[in-house]
């Protein structure tokens, strides 16, 4: 008894939406790449969705690039996030607005 | 092409326009030695191919027509060519240009010796004659036009020439405005020939006409009546010539060249050359005799109270062009030609020796403070001598046959008629008297300035003066009437172009064109000839007119020097009109020149330019900045509100993707 595809592509637009609105509501620099997260994950939702339908392995090929680009993503982001609250001693994206100090 | 061995007539304005290049380009780099050699080399090689054309030009087959290689103008209707004419009044021309040219050329080297811009002068004097070379060997008004045009250019820059002296600067533009409003004319005449004979060609233009008996007047009286325009602007006649006696700011070279000998002729040159056209047109004839003997006479009355030696010799220039336009208007061509040949000799050396005394006096121009240099000055003096006797028209010097022949052609032309000869005949007495007043003032009593030192000039200005100085006098023996014992043959050499034999023209158009060929039927009328006795009559009564004026002078100036002032005393009015030269240039400026000004300052710089020009750029620039603005808030720098409407964007293509395919189902 197969879950139909509609459920999964429906909590994938609710999670990317979700992603969405944190993304563009939050302040915290730490928020919002989370969010960012959300609306990656919520993409490869669809493409897990779509390869077990179509049973097809390119859609699951594609999560993995995007969970190792994620995953790069997060490493830089993150160390760009320590050093801007080093410098900055706030991670409030409104006061962050400038390159310079 | 119809027989003739290869003239190479296309050499004759080539040349100076070398030496033009040479000079003009490198030669500030040159001594004056060389700069003088390439302008004299360049200015001798036409002279010499033209007389060499001269001795043979009774063997060529005439019209002869020479046409460069390539089509010059070529559209669906219209075609027009670089062509070059020889015929017996070109060569005229050429002999003129050339020689005199030449001659001056010669002379300038003495009289620009210390002069700074020496080459540019050089440069400036061979552009001229490439410029009026093409005029007069041009076969079609549009390469006349040219000519035409480049010999103002060349006018402009000389009378400019020291572009220190504002009085020279204003005068050049001046020269080059009025020029303009004539060539405005001719112009509009060379479109209305195109819109009736489709074609500028002189020969093809006159052959149509010949071969029309029926047209007569119409728009042939406007084409005719827009040449003269054109004429009146390059010959200084009324209503256009106040240029001229400010065009003697320029160099006395210039004035002889340019605005005595050569350039000013041109109109006059134009007027003959298009003479089929103004032969069915009486009424444009009837104009230009009353504006030459209008021109004439008013000339010489201003002329007669100057004081400046130049501005006499200018407003005498005036009033000979005058004479000639005279004889056009009388359709007595090649009388207008004879005087044109005759006033290049005298005229040309009036300049050139009224040059070599202000050259002795250091540049003293005010004939009141000359006097007595007779003696120390000798040959200027017989030179000029002999240039005064022959403007003045005593016989036998080469003024008294071209006037005498003007005069009487005037006196039996329908067109001209008895008034207008007796304004000749006036002005006669009235160019005597002003040209024995310079002599007398000039050259005899005692000197006026005490400090000044008259040294003959060097002998590079005396050779041209005593060159013409003989043409001035014997000049005119080529065309004695037979009433006097002479052929005419000045007359029978113009024939063929002033009264063509059918034949004439067909040459040309045997040419280039195919198709039934009828014989031309001349159109000229025979031109009245009255009896040899009624002739001598007329040529007495002009010369007993031109001894009361030296009579006159001779009084005024040397026998009772206090009566000229006392006579001044006398007619206050008058002589104050004269000397402000009818208020002439006060009038042009109240009724002309301010109104334009006022309406170009504020109608067209103050409303068209700076309102709607300028005002259209403001507002485009305005309105973008308007809109720059609005929209520039969009970019806030805010990263969250690059992402908002990000999102909004994808999601307004989703939802239109969506509705639109919906919709399509």
């Amino acid at each position: 008894m197969a879950i139909p595809i509609a459920y999964y592509l429906v909590l994938s637009a609710i999670l990317f939406s979700i992603g969405v609105g944190a993304f563009l509501i939050k302040r915290n620099i730490i928020t919002i790449f989370m969010s960012i997260e959300l609306m990656l994950n919520a993409v490869n939702l669809t493409f897990v969705a779509f390869a077990y339908q179509w049973h097809r392995v390119q859609g699951q090929i594609f999560v993995f690039f995007v969970m190792v680009v994620a995953a790069a993503e997060a490493a830089v982001g993150l160390a760009i996030i320590i050093a801007i609250f080093r410098s900055r001693s706030t991670l409030n994206v409104d006061q962050v607005n400038l390159m310079k100090l | 092409m119809n027989g003739n061995p290869s003239l190479h007539l296309w050499l004759i304005p080539l040349l100076p326009f070398i030496g033009f290049l040479l000079n003009g380009l490198l030669g500030r780099f040159l001594s004056k030695a060389l700069v003088s050699t390439i302008a004299l080399l360049f200015t001798a090689a036409p002279l010499a191919l033209v007389v060499g054309i001269a001795f043979r030009f009774s063997s060529l087959t005439l019209p002869h027509f020479e046409q460069l290689a390539f089509p010059w103008i070529e559209t669906s209707t219209f075609r027009d060519d670089v062509v070059f004419l020889l015929d017996p009044l070109t060569l005229v021309m050429l002999l003129i240009v050339t020689g005199v040219g030449f001659l001056i050329h010669i002379y300038s080297v003495g009289y620009m010796a210390h002069e700074e811009g020496y080459w540019r002068f050089f440069a400036y004097l061979n552009l001229f004659m490439f410029f009026m070379l093409t005029l007069v060997l041009a076969e079609n008004f549009l390469l006349m036009f040219v000519g035409w045009e480049g010999v103002g250019l060349a006018s402009y820059l000389l009378v400019g020439f020291y572009y220190l002296k504002d009085s020279a600067v204003d005068a050049g533009k001046k020269a080059f405005i009025l020029n303009r409003i004539g060539d405005f004319g001719f112009l509009l005449a060379m479109f209305l020939m195109i819109a009736h004979f489709g074609t500028l060609s002189f020969s093809h233009v006159f052959f149509t006409i010949a071969q029309h008996p029926e047209m007569q007047g119409g728009f042939l009286t406007a084409i005719a009546l827009l040449l003269v325009l054109g004429a009146t602007g390059k010959s200084a006649q009324i209503p256009l010539y106040v240029w001229l006696p400010d065009a003697m700011e320029g160099p006395t070279p210039v004035s002889a060249l340019i605005h005595a000998a050569t350039m000013v002729t041109a109109g006059v040159y134009m007027i003959v050359r298009s003479h089929a056209l103004f032969d069915r047109s009486p009424f444009a004839l009837g104009v230009v005799a009353v504006i030459g003997a209008a021109t004439a006479l008013f000339a010489a009355t201003v002329g007669m109270v100057q004081t400046d030696i130049k501005r006499v010799l200018a407003y005498s220039t005036i009033s000979q062009l005058g004479y000639m336009f005279l004889a056009c208007g009388a359709a007595a061509y090649s009388a207008a030609i004879f005087h044109l040949v005759t006033h290049a000799f005298f005229k040309g050396l009036l300049f050139l020796a009224a040059g070599a005394v202000i050259h002795s006096l250091g540049g003293q121009q005010d004939m009141r403070a000359m006097g007595g240099l007779r003696k120390s000055v000798p040959i200027t003096f017989w030179t000029m001598s002999a240039g005064v006797f022959a403007i003045s028209g005593i016989p036998p010097f080469s003024g008294f046959f071209s006037k005498d022949a003007i005069l009487y052609a005037a006196f039996l032309s329908p067109t001209a008629g008895p008034i207008v000869w007796f304004v000749g005949l006036v002005t006669v007495l009235l160019t005597a008297f002003y040209m024995f007043r310079l002599w007398y003032l000039t050259f005899f009593g005692e000197i006026r300035t005490h400090d000044a030192h008259p040294h003959e000039s060097p002998w590079s200005m005396l050779t041209p003066l005593i060159l013409l100085a003989v043409l001035a006098v014997a000049g005119g023996w080529i065309g004695i009437p037979k009433a006097l014992g002479g052929g005419d043959q000045f007359a029978h050499f113009l024939d063929p172009v002033i009264n063509p034999a059918p034949s004439y023209e067909q040459t040309r158009i045997a040419m280039d064109e195919q198709g039934v060929q009828r014989a031309a039927t001349s159109s000229t009328q025979q031109e009245p000839r009255g009896t040899d006795s009624q002739e001598r009559l007329f040529s007495l009564v002009s010369v007993i007119m031109a001894g009361i004026g030296w009579f006159f002078a001779d009084l005024l100036y040397r026998r009772k020097p206090g009566l000229a002032d006392q006579l001044v005393e006398r007619v206050q009015g008058l002589y104050s009109l004269l000397v402000h030269k009818y208020w002439i240039d006060q009038i042009y400026t109240a009724l002309i020149v301010t109104p334009l000004l006022f309406v170009t300052r504020y109608l067209l710089w103050g409303v068209g330019d700076r309102g709607l020009v300028d005002g259209g750029g403001s507002l485009a620039a305005g309105g973008v900045r308007g809109v720059g603005a609005l929209v520039q808030r969009v970019q806030s720098g805010n990263i969250r509100s690059y992402a908002g409407w990000l999102a909004i964007g994808a999601a307004a293509l989703l939802l239109i993707t969506y509705f639109g395919f919906s919709m399509q189902l």
